[in-house]
């Protein structure tokens, strides 16, 4: 168990030698057939048993291992005339085009050989340099055309794609002529080309001389490699690749029957042009210049360039991506009870997926229990591995026998247990926070359930959403998960430094129906909201007012019990819409430092938050507290006060908002979009206003008033001034809205702290939803010069172009619901192709970036230990951990380091 | 109250090893602390450790896989950018792509942007006179027979083609009737060229096809009277205090040499022009202040130090490379990480004619053969004597 892994250190390309291939052959094969008639591999044939085997039945010949260990082994194929190697052809042609057809020297001068061996040296690991410096000798050499070594004259090459060359020649008269250059003939050439001349054609002589790229003999890749699979008919269906090579080896035979029989060249020549397509598709069935091997059904044949290539292919779909064992996928619900950092785990995946648990003293007796549960009992096992490596399933059968024989140095895969540590993801995983670690809660039903709060960063909502689960199964990997992917180590984004989870709609309501001025609660509410949200507090603390002898808290006293006792913090808030408002407050904590109690609480306000040792002294809870991206107490907590409290803080504080909502009541209906009869003559109003504004723009457009903007047409110019004036409108109709609208309207509360929704939202359900817009422009596609049928030929006015003055709530008349709808469709027309094109452009700069990493020494390097950047980012600082990308928030480490000295001297 | 030549010494002395920037900021935040607050010298102290221990509590760690960061950090934001060409903040006169696609169109590193703009900034003399500036644009501003025409008319009758040039433009574009016939005739030479009034009447000096009459008329509309080439319409406007040019189209070299152009503030968005003619530098800083302004306009927020690794990994060569196969990925040493990205055969085929050797120490390579990646935890080369259990016993 314990011997070191084998750790593959380099990987090395280069072209089989007919030799190599004969080498590693464990049988030629020359029968164009798979099985005999009763089922067994024919000897000689196609699934020859010395290839390896895939029946269960039988054994390799070669190894003698059955299908499961032989890994299978390669055969040959010799072939009657040489042929190209497709994926080689161009480089042939350059190298035939190169080099002299005398002497096979390279043509260039020794002086020139000598200058382009320095520089290959020089450049030896730079992939581009070496790119431009083959292609350099190339274009030198073609243009020569005697030989500078033996003085040879040179003729031009025609390369006829996919593998046919022919050389223009010459006869004494000087007339040209075409000649084909069989392979044979081009392979004699490339063996003439010397062991020293291969450098500088971009060849390596000990790993590819240029002739291996003339095929002589196929290598046959084992039956494993192209297994053949059996129908419920019982036929069987063979492997593409495997019918390719029947191909192949018929004709190969009859290419060699008839060059025994003597036949005539013509006849030969079409025979080994027929092996060479053969040959050639059997590489690649997607090669231009020629049709591809079909399927009887006519399906085109899937070869060996096509298993490894694009997305489907080998490369990138089994091997970038590797399916795995230990894993689970359900459809996920929340659950606000639970932790951010747990994660529910339905009954019936905790007795599937296993943990290995080795057996030590401290565990035995646990684990003897979970045995005997056996598999279908919770808290059971499934498996067991013995000090041998053993892999023993868990049945009620041996249960008993296993739990006996049961001793230190065994291990048991147990079933998931509460605690247990689980990395959880959501497709598509865009960034690291997309895949995090949580820890067990195993719950009945059948869905994973998840914190509210944890929805932002794997951008997850229930409306059916699914999401995947993975064990780790090593210490390690558990270690690594525990310590550095626990979601409570992701409350903060890397990408900008600032909270990427944080809490979310109720939460930020119920923490300002908490927090606002005038909010208290009795001691029975207390008490409860407290216990709700897990708070432990020895005493509560001093009630804030006593009316009619009850005792009463304030919002803001019960939401201080959550903040660290040393947090001193001040802000707006995104309630402080009047800066005239805030301006007292903010200078007098700024004149005094530590101003008092009393002091504060004359200027206090809702849109300025003051917590000064932990005490909520002024202001309302809004998104700004702890709502994700803007969170600035979450953000203090995490930096300050470390993850773990933060995690602590976001559980009670989520909960506590939850409990007070639901116990407040807060809910959102059509009537809170109701307008008194003023606000909505005043909109009217409004519209009327507009609209008349846009006829007199129209008119002067007409009457060829209107003053061209520079650099505009006159349409533009009255597109862009109607399109300002009926913007313009839908403000004004918002703000009249906004005006009679007031913080105790639940939907207003939800827009102004930020928890749902915005002001335009609220505009659009109660005043009227305004111009709808394609391109940024005005509606203007459907009839001939008009958008509907119902409206003149040319009308520019604004309700023939998209302008809607009704409201959700006073219903759209049907041409507006035509327009609303024309706009609403470039939306989801827009997401779709969006999601495609940036899809591909962070693939690329996964690609392109992924090998970079930080070094010791602080620098960044690629793998090539190449320098990209001397410090990270300029000034060494992880972006996370930066204060939304600063290095160092120096205002607030001044400001509280002062507070913290002066208050205690 | 300390003085600020204490405060000075204590700063070089105590932060020596915080980046200069935030030295800086230190001491100048520090100085005015202490004017509003009367500092006293502990206090000083204790508020430079704090800000040197912030700063070391902050700075990345060995290992981090911060490329993959990056790459994942201005991903993953894209996918909530608008397709849309918008107009430029502040000049809603000039189109300008913005988005998404224009964040593909840096990180391709395309060579002709699809909305190039210059921004020109003027000279001491030229920037605070609307009539200066508007003479400089004319001297920027490219201008075609096509933008002065009122109307235009292929008359096949008599094989002509008649240009009514409008007077208001012609005077603006600073042209004569006269002036535009002479440059004309000079590049048209197979063109007659008359002039009557406001209108100009060009006829073939041989009479062929009608159709080369068009071809020819294409050419005259689109040929460049004045200006430089490759820039369109220009955009003055007021910024401050002074007159900035805003131009349709890019010619960066040409547009530095123009009389009354301020070379030193004048800026494209063409990332490859600033490469040619600033240098790879410039380049580099091109691309970050491009992308980093892209995202904000679309209010999100990339901090810059992903942004500037994204621009070092392009400009690291000299060059600006795409990100891409033709780029960085194309180019990277080992084969098989290209051959897992794009053109899988192609690169395998090449790698066994050069012989290559992977030394698989890149993420995919590792990847792909199922071995630990050399990056994050990945980094630790531990050797250890096993089994353990022999050497307690000893």
């Amino acid at each position: 168990m314990h011997s070191m892994k084998k750790v593959i250190g380099s990987i090395e390309f280069g072209i089989l030698s007919p030799q190599e291939i004969r080498k590693m052959s464990a049988a030629e094969i020359t029968v164009p057939d798979t099985y005999s008639e009763d089922g067994y591999p024919i000897d000689g044939g196609l699934m020859d048993r010395r290839l390896g085997v895939i029946d269960p039945n039988l054994r390799c010949e070669t190894c003698g291992a059955n299908y499961k260990e032989c890994p299978g082994h390669f055969g040959h194929i010799e072939l009657a005339r040489p042929v190209i190697h497709v994926g080689f052809a161009k480089t042939i042609y350059r190298i035939l085009e190169s080099t002299c057809r005398e002497c096979g020297r390279i043509r260039l001068t020794d002086e020139e050989i000598e200058e382009y061996m320095t520089k290959f040296n020089v450049n030896e690991a730079r992939k581009s340099e070496i790119d431009a410096l083959v292609t350099e000798v190339y274009k030198k050499a073609r243009e020569r055309m005697v030989c500078p070594h033996c003085g040879a004259p040179q003729y031009q090459i025609k390369f006829e794609r996919p593998t046919i060359y022919w050389e223009i020649r010459r006869d004494e008269e000087g007339n040209e002529y075409r000649h084909r250059m069989m392979p044979s003939e081009i392979r004699d050439r490339l063996e003439k080309i010397p062991d020293k001349d291969l450098p500088l054609l971009g060849l390596d002589p000990e790993k590819s001389r240029p002739e291996w790229m003339v095929l002589t003999v196929l290598p046959v890749p084992p039956v494993t490699v192209r297994p053949s699979i059996t129908l419920e008919s019982g036929i069987r269906a063979e492997d593409d690749l495997t019918h390719k090579l029947v191909d192949i080896i018929r004709i190969n035979a009859r290419l060699k029957q008839n060059i025994e029989a003597g036949a005539p060249q013509l006849i030969i020549e079409d025979l080994w042009d027929l092996l060479q397509y053969h040959v050639t598709t059997y590489f690649d069935n997607e090669t231009s210049g020629i049709p591809p091997a079909k399927h009887k059904s006519g399906r085109p044949l899937k070869t060996l360039a096509q298993r490894l290539k694009g997305k489907e292919g080998r490369f990138r779909k089994n091997l970038s991506g590797k399916r795995v064992n230990f894993s689970a996928r359900t459809v996920i619900s929340p659950d606000p009870m639970i932790s951010i950092n747990e994660v529910g785990v339905p009954l019936v995946v905790a007795m599937e997926l296993t943990v290995p648990e080795k057996v030590t003293e401290f565990n035995i007796e646990k684990l003897r229990k979970m045995i005997l549960n056996g598999p279908e009992k919770y808290p059971g096992a499934n498996y067991v591995i013995d000090p041998q490596g053993r892999r023993i399933r868990l049945m009620e059968s041996n249960k008993e026998n296993i739990a006996n024989m049961l001793d230190i140095g065994w291990t048991v895969e147990r079933h998931l247990l509460d605690g247990d540590i689980v990395l959880f993801n959501r497709q598509p995983s865009l960034h690291r926070m997309s895949i995090m670690a949580h820890r067990v809660r195993v719950m009945p039903y059948k869905t994973f359930r998840l914190n509210l709060a944890v929805c932002p960063p794997y951008n997850a909502d229930f409306d059916g959403d699914e999401m995947n689960l993975h064990v780790p199964q090593t210490e390690e990997a558990q270690a690594e998960a525990r310590i550095l992917m626990e979601v409570q180590n992701h409350i903060l984004s890397p990408r900008y430094g600032g909270p990427i989870i944080g809490g979310i709609q109720d939460h930020i309501s119920g923490g300002y129906l908490l927090t606002r001025e005038g909010s208290y609660f009795t001691k029975y509410e207390v008490e409860q909201m407290l216990m709700f949200a897990g708070v432990d507090v020895k005493e509560l603390p001093k009630p804030d007012k006593v009316e009619n002898g009850i005792e009463y808290w304030s919002g803001k006293t019960i939401f201080s019990l959550l903040l660290p006792k040393d947090l001193t913090i001040w802000y707006r808030n995104k309630l402080c819409d009047d800066p005239s408002q805030c301006e007292p407050i903010e200078k007098l904590i700024e004149e005094k430092l530590v101003p008092s109690e009393e002091e504060i609480r004359k200027v206090a306000t809702d849109g300025f938050v003051y917590i000064h040792n932990g005490k909520l002294l002024s202001g309302a809870i809004d998104k700004k507290a702890y709502g994700r991206e803007d969170g600035k107490i979450l953000d203090i907590i995490v930096r300050e006060y470390g993850v773990e409290r933060a995690r602590q803080f976001l559980d009670q504080v989520t909960k506590l908002a939850i409990w007070v909502i639901t116990h407040k009541g807060f809910t959102t209906g059509i009537d809170d979009e109701d307008l008194p009869d003023e606000a909505k003559a005043r909109i009217r109003e409004i519209i009327m206003e507009a609209e008349k504004k846009v006829q007199r723009l129209i008119e002067a457009y007409k009457n060829g008033e209107l003053e061209p903007l520079p650099g505009k047409t006159l349409e533009e110019t009255l597109e862009s001034k109607i399109m300002a004036v009926l913007s313009e409108a839908r403000d004004n109709a918002g703000k009249v809205a906004e005006k009679y609208l007031g913080m105790n309207n639940h939907t207003v509360i939800m827009a102004k702290t930020g928890a749902r929704g915005k002001i335009l939202n609220i505009t659009q359900m109660a005043a009227m939803l305004g111009q709808q817009s394609i391109r940024g422009k005005r509606l203007y596609r459907g009839y001939r010069n008009r958008v509907l049928s119902h409206f003149k030929p040319g009308d520019l006015g604004a309700r023939a172009k998209g302008f809607i003055v009704n409201s959700y709530k006073s219903g759209l008349s049907p041409q507006e619901y035509f327009f609303h709808a024309m706009g609403g469709r470039e939306g989801l027309v827009d997401t779709a192709v969006r999601t495609a094109q940036s899809g591909y452009m962070q693939r690329r700069l996964i690609n392109a970036l992924q090998d970079l990493k930080v070094d010791y020494d602080g620098t960044v390097r690629d793998p090539t230990g190449i320098i990209v950047q001397f410090r990270y980012g300029e000034d060494g600082v992880d972006p996370m951990k930066s204060w939304g990308g600063k290095t160092v928030d120096v205002d607030r480490v001044i400001m509280r380091t002062l507070i913290k000295i002066r208050e205690k001297g | 109250m300390v003085s600020s030549s204490t405060i000075k010494t204590l700063v070089e002395s105590k932060a020596s090893n915080l980046p200069e920037r935030i030295k800086e900021e230190l001491l100048d935040k520090l100085l005015t602390y202490n004017e509003k607050y009367k500092l006293k010298k502990a206090e000083i102290e204790a508020i430079i450790d704090e800000v040197v221990s912030e700063y070391e509590k902050a700075l990345i760690e060995p290992g981090e896989a911060v490329g993959t960061v990056t790459a994942q950090s201005i991903g993953e934001p894209s996918t909530q950018m608008t397709l849309n060409t918008f107009h430029y903040a502040g000049v809603a006169e000039i189109n300008v792509t913005l988005g998404l696609p224009r964040i593909i169109e840096i990180v391709d590193a395309r060579k002709n942007p699809s909305t190039p703009i210059m921004t020109v900034y003027l000279d001491e003399e030229h920037r605070y006179d609307p009539e200066k500036a508007r003479e400089v644009a004319r001297r920027i501003e490219g201008t075609t027979l096509e933008s002065l025409a009122r109307s235009m008319t292929l008359d096949i009758l008599n094989m002509e083609f008649v240009v009514d040039v409008d007077p208001e433009r012609l005077e603006k574009s600073g042209l004569t009737m006269e002036k535009i016939q002479a440059k004309l005739e000079r590049s048209f030479k197979s063109a007659e060229i008359e002039v009557d009034g406001n209108t100009l009447i060009i006829r073939m000096k041989k009479a062929k096809g009608v159709s080369t009459l068009r071809r020819l008329a294409d050419k005259v509309k689109k040929h460049r009277l004045k200006g430089l080439s490759g820039v369109g319409k220009t955009i003055i406007r007021k910024e401050g205090d002074e007159y900035v040019i805003y131009t349709e189209g890019s010619n960066f070299k040409q547009v530095l040499k123009v009389p009354g152009v301020d070379p030193t503030r004048t800026r494209t968005n063409n990332i490859h022009e600033i490469a040619e003619v600033l240098g790879i530098e410039a380049a580099r800083n091109a691309i970050i202040e491009e992308i980093t302004r892209t995202m904000q306009e679309q209010g999100l927020e990339v901090d810059v130090r992903h942004i500037m690794l994204v621009a070092d990994m392009m400009t690291l060569d000299g060059v600006v490379r795409p990100i891409g196969r033709h780029g960085v990925v194309g180019t990277k040493a080992s084969v098989l990480a290209r051959a897992a990205f794009e053109i899988t055969v192609q690169h395998l085929l090449q790698a066994a004619e050069r012989g290559e050797v992977d030394p698989l120490n890149g993420v995919v390579e590792n990847v792909l053969i199922g071995q630990p990646v050399p990056v994050g935890t990945g980094i630790v080369r531990l050797a250890m004597k096993l089994p353990i259990k022999k050497s307690i016993e000893e």
